[in-house]
């Protein structure tokens, strides 16, 4: 097992977590974020960063803005003050194909996959960013396109493997159930082989058996790939358990942020989950 | 093929056929396993290069002779090469359930004194670290899937190729001592270690040397006709003698090749895909396979529905028997141009016929739905071609029949993965006459076979050309039977087991100093072809309070026979009547309820719902009927029944891991529910505690019915009474 002091002589941002796991310097970094649609302000001057190869979780009550935070990271939303600095350059306001291309890949709330395709074919679309082949080569098929397609579907198994799918590999999507729809999911973004993954509740309406192994493979990616991993959940167990740090937010403004101890001993995060009287 | 190939010289152990197979069949695939969605291969030379390779990495771990090697893991490739491995320095594998709890994993470990553990990956891992907490004579662990394993303590834990890595580097220093140790291997040295599922008490170590083993394999290869071409799917518990026996024994014996699905789930779809031509499974699968087919018929369109009943009615009248079954040797002779030509036309003429069939079909089906509409299903019958009519006897009945080999069999075969078997076996426990015969109809050579562990396997075996469904078959080749005057059976044979290990006192119950074994089961030589016909376990054999013969398995057999029941259990040893606990198949009675617009949210619900307990009693008492015509066994009528709220479970303790049922612990469990069953209530609550499959604990609470059957003939008068 490594040592904290090896470690720390890569870098001197990087530290080692309590389980043996490396913590690298800041990935992602957002600066005084605010995102606003018309007179509603969803972001008030959010700032947190996320490390890499750490897993991250964004919590808070309902209409907190978590989803309107992932998204501004995603690109979807271009907030109307404050910056986005990925590895360490500031992003200009890009469309979300050329946020996927820089190496992010998300999950959604609600399962955005195709409904009449099988398992692989949709998780050889998390692929289509690393394909160069054209239209023509692709037609004709022979060289490169076959080679590439060969490749890419490789990449593809090894997520399948990973992820226990194997049986339902040939099925279409849209007969399977809702917990291996959120697997698949969860496989799509995985093959695009992002450095930075964003899942938007990843284990909303799992049962408990399910909420385990979806951990189980968060923390496998997370520990197997290197994969920084960014989490909106709302198990509280979960995401005590899986995230080495949490952010709070609460009426789009940041309440907390820190270790799920230092979060979980917060009086401003106990006022918001369990309320507090205004006056 | 065995003759030819025992004139090659004594092969006194696996290793040694090993090497002979890495000479003869070098280049011929040996493994197959699907991972990465693909179907990877090695060759016997290959296979016999990673064997090696690992058993110089045990021997630089420090491995000594007579050793137990535990494995732990589902059936690959690699799992199998560590078995061989073991033995090759003069250990000994000894395979292991892997759905086995902690609690029964620590048993067989401690008891075994395993110093190596071969695991397939982290679950597996996680049960070892548990157990060597009170286990201390386990020092290594060796694991071959790597995933979630990085951060474990490597002290003691080593990745599979790393050892083979290891065995490698260390190959000209180790090499002369792995030579000296395969060279001591004999005839009596021990093959391998399997533990009893423990039907009755703890597992026990079963140890079957190399002579066991090879002359298993070897007789019964003979007897079936196995070579070098078969290919077989290993799927079932590596822990259990008949996977080793296929997998290993005969595999290597006949040097076939073995494929290993890619993962339990994808069983199904990797059988299609290998088509196996050798094929063991339990009635289970068998009855879950027809089951799946039968539901996927109801939704099928009714073109094929009716052809699907019209040709497998015809098949079942003695036509698939007659016609169907595979030609018993594959020649691998060009074919002369007469014969050619008679496979043409054969050919030809099925696929003339199936082409009238469906065409003819078809119109009339379009003027049934004028008539019927909807209900068309219930009136349109489907007909043979008018072609047909040209022939008459024996040969209308054959291009029948090959017409229905294009249209329904051929077809469905395929879909089931069955195309290509030339012999299936089942055994493990009755099955079906039903499903016995639908398989055979369809050209599927499906045959019975009886043994146990302790014979390495074969008891009895059913030739070719002499199955029936309520037989067991003629002794297996070098097997001698004699029954007792209890009507229990004893066997001698090659494949006798030496000993239990470190238990002499069950060796010296069960096997006697001239090398009779007792079987425990009690049966009969049927007299008109001198089959044998087994009645029940021995022990269970008992006496009704009045003295009649009293046989539960044989009961409840016939009932596992309706696709509705999946388990039941009867009682009446010393009562003066027969009850009975029955499960319900939610699979058969779900999709019925789904038909029937019977809303159900669990199990328990189905299970409690009227019109459920009212079809369960019309079987019951079809049971009864067909009991009664068996004058010994008339006593066993069931009087009395109920339907139980949860199904019977491994993890609960109530069935053994090969789904056995544990007689003794499920009347203890459900006590109360046996005093309902005499005590004439129609109502019983009762409360249970079910074990999840993570080991965590609940209960479910139920108040069951009660129901009466209806009894036939001299039992009537005495109810009455």
């Amino acid at each position: 097992m490594t040592t904290a002091t090896d470690m720390n002589a890569s870098s001197a941002d990087s530290y080692v977590t309590a389980d043996g796991r490396t913590i690298g310097g800041v990935v992602m970094d957002l600066k005084n974020i605010t995102l606003r649609f018309g007179g509603v302000v969803a972001i008030k001057d959010i700032s947190f960063d996320i490390r890499e190869g750490e897993i991250r979780a964004i919590i808070g009550p309902n209409g907190a803005g978590k989803s309107s935070m992932l998204n501004v990271i995603s690109g979807f939303y271009k907030p109307q003050e404050g910056e986005v600095w990925f590895r360490g350059s500031k992003r200009p306001p890009m469309k979300p194909y050329q946020v996927a291309r820089q190496g992010l890949a998300r999950t959604f709330q609600n399962i955005a996959l195709f409904d009449g395709m099988t398992v692989l074919d949709n998780i050889m679309t998390g692929r289509l960013n690393h394909m160069k082949a054209n239209m023509f080569q692709q037609a004709i098929w022979k060289g490169k396109a076959e080679r590439e397609e060969i490749a890419n579907r490789e990449i593809c198994e090894k997520v399948i493997d990973f992820l226990e799918i194997q049986h339902i590999r040939k099925t279409p999507v849209g007969r399977l159930p809702y917990g291996l729809k959120k697997r698949v999911e969860l496989a799509r973004a995985l093959a695009a082989q992002p450095s930075l993954l964003l899942l938007d509740e990843p284990m909303a309406g799992m049962n408990v058996e399910e909420k385990e192994d979806m951990s189980r493979f968060i923390l496998d990616m997370n520990d197997e790939f290197g994969t920084t991993i960014a989490l909106i959940e709302h198990d509280m167990g979960v995401v005590m358990d899986l995230s080495d740090r949490v952010v709070v937010m609460d009426y789009g403004k940041k309440i907390g942020d820190g270790t799920p101890d230092e979060v979980r001993n917060n009086q401003d995060v106990i006022d918001a989950y369990l309320g507090v009287a205004h006056d | 093929m065995s003759q030819e190939l025992a004139a090659q010289g004594d092969f006194a152990s696996v290793p040694a056929l090993l090497a002979r197979n890495a000479k003869t069949y070098g280049n011929r695939p040996a493994y197959r396993e699907k991972e990465f969605g693909i179907w990877q291969s090695w060759t016997w030379a290959e296979a016999a290069e990673e064997i090696e390779n690992l058993a110089l990495g045990l021997l630089a771990l420090g491995i000594d002779r007579g050793d137990h090697v535990a494995i732990i893991g589902r059936n690959r490739p690699a799992h199998y090469w560590a078995m061989v491995a073991a033995q090759k320095v003069g250990a000994v594998p000894v395979p292991l359930y892997q759905d086995a709890v902690v609690e029964e994993m620590e048993y067989v470990l401690d008891h075994c004194g395993a110093r190596f553990v071969i695991c397939g990956d982290q679950e597996q891992v996680d049960k070892v670290i548990e157990v060597q907490e009170s286990v201390k004579h386990i020092e290594h662990v060796i694991y071959y899937d790597k995933r979630g394993l990085r951060k474990y303590d490597h002290s003691h834990l080593h990745w599979y190729h790393d050892i083979q890595e290891e065995g490698r580097v260390a190959h000209a220093r180790l090499e002369d001592e792995m030579a000296k140790r395969e060279a001591e291997l004999s005839y009596d040295s021990t093959c391998v270690m399997l533990y009893t599922s423990g039907t009755t008490g703890r597992p026990k170590g079963v140890v079957l040397s190399n002579r066991n083993i090879i002359e298993s394999a070897k007789n019964t290869s003979g007897f079936d006709n196995l070579g070098v071409n078969e290919d077989i799917l290993a799927y079932l518990p590596m822990a259990w003698v008949g996977d080793f026996i296929f997998s290993l024994g005969q595999a290597m014996w006949c040097g076939f090749c073995v494929n290993c699905p890619e993962s339990p789930e994808t069983m199904m779809t990797d059988l299609r895909e290998i088509g196996p031509t050798y094929y063991f499974a339990p009635p289970r699968v068998f009855e879950t396979q027809l089951t799946n087919v039968m539901i996927r018929m109801e939704d099928s369109g009714d073109l094929k529905y009716a052809l699907f009943h019209h040709f497998m009615d015809f098949a079942k009248k003695g036509a698939g028997e007659k016609y169907g079954m595979p030609r018993r040797k594959v020649t691998t002779q060009k074919k002369t141009l007469e014969q050619k030509l008679r496979h043409g036309f054969r050919y030809a003429m099925g696929v003339g016929f199936a082409t009238e069939t469906v065409i003819e079909n078809l119109i009339r089906l379009g003027f049934a739905k004028l008539r019927h509409g909807k209900d068309v299903r219930k009136h349109f019958k489907a007909k043979d071609p008018i072609g047909l009519k040209l022939y008459r006897g024996n040969a209308h009945d054959y291009f029948k029949y090959r017409c229905g080999d294009v249209l329904v069999y051929g077809p469905l075969k395929d879909t089931l993965g069955f195309g290509r078997i030339r012999v299936g076996y089942t055994a493990g426990e009755a099955i079906g006459p039903e499903i016995f015969e639908f398989y055979r109809s369809m050209g599927i050579n499906l045959k019975q076979l009886y043994g146990q562990t302790e014979a390495t396997v074969f008891i009895t075996v059913q030739p070719d050309g002499e199955v029936r469904n309520d037989t067991v078959g003629v002794p297996a080749p070098g097997v001698e039977l004699k029954l007792s005057d209890t009507g229990e059976i004893f066997y001698r044979s090659p494949g006798t087991f030496v000993e239990y290990y470190n238990n002499p006192e069950s060796t010296a119950d069960t096997k006697d100093p001239e090398g009779w074994v007792a079987t425990g089961d009690a049966g009969f030589f049927d007299k008109s072809n001198g089959h044998l016909r087994i009645i029940d376990r021995a022990k269970d054999v008992g006496k009704m309070a009045d003295g009649r013969l009293f046989a539960p398995k044989y009961v409840e057999n016939k009932l596992k026979f309706y696709p509705d029941i999946l388990e039941a259990v009867v009682f009446g040893n010393n009562r003066d009547m027969c009850t009975a606990f029955i499960n319900i198949d939610l699979t058969a009675v779900g999709n019925w309820a789904e038909r029937n617009n019977v809303a159900y949210a669990s199990y328990q619900e189905l299970a409690g719902h009227p019109q459920v307990l009212d079809t369960i009693q019309e079987h019951v008492e079809a049971v009864n009927k067909s009991v009664s015509e068996d004058e010994m066994l008339s006593g066993c009528q069931i009087h009395r029944f109920l339907i139980l709220h949860k199904e019977l479970d491994a993890d609960d303790g109530e069935m053994t891991r090969t789904r056995k049922v544990r007689r003794k612990i499920v009347e203890e469990k459900y006590a109360p529910l046996i005093d309902a069953l005499y005590g004439g209530k129609s109502e019983q609550f009762i409360e249970t505690e079910v074990t999840y499959e993570d080991g965590r604990k609940g209960s479910i609470k139920a108040t069951l019915d009660i129901r009466d059957a209806a009894v036939v003939g001299k039992e009537q008068g005495m109810a009455a009474e």
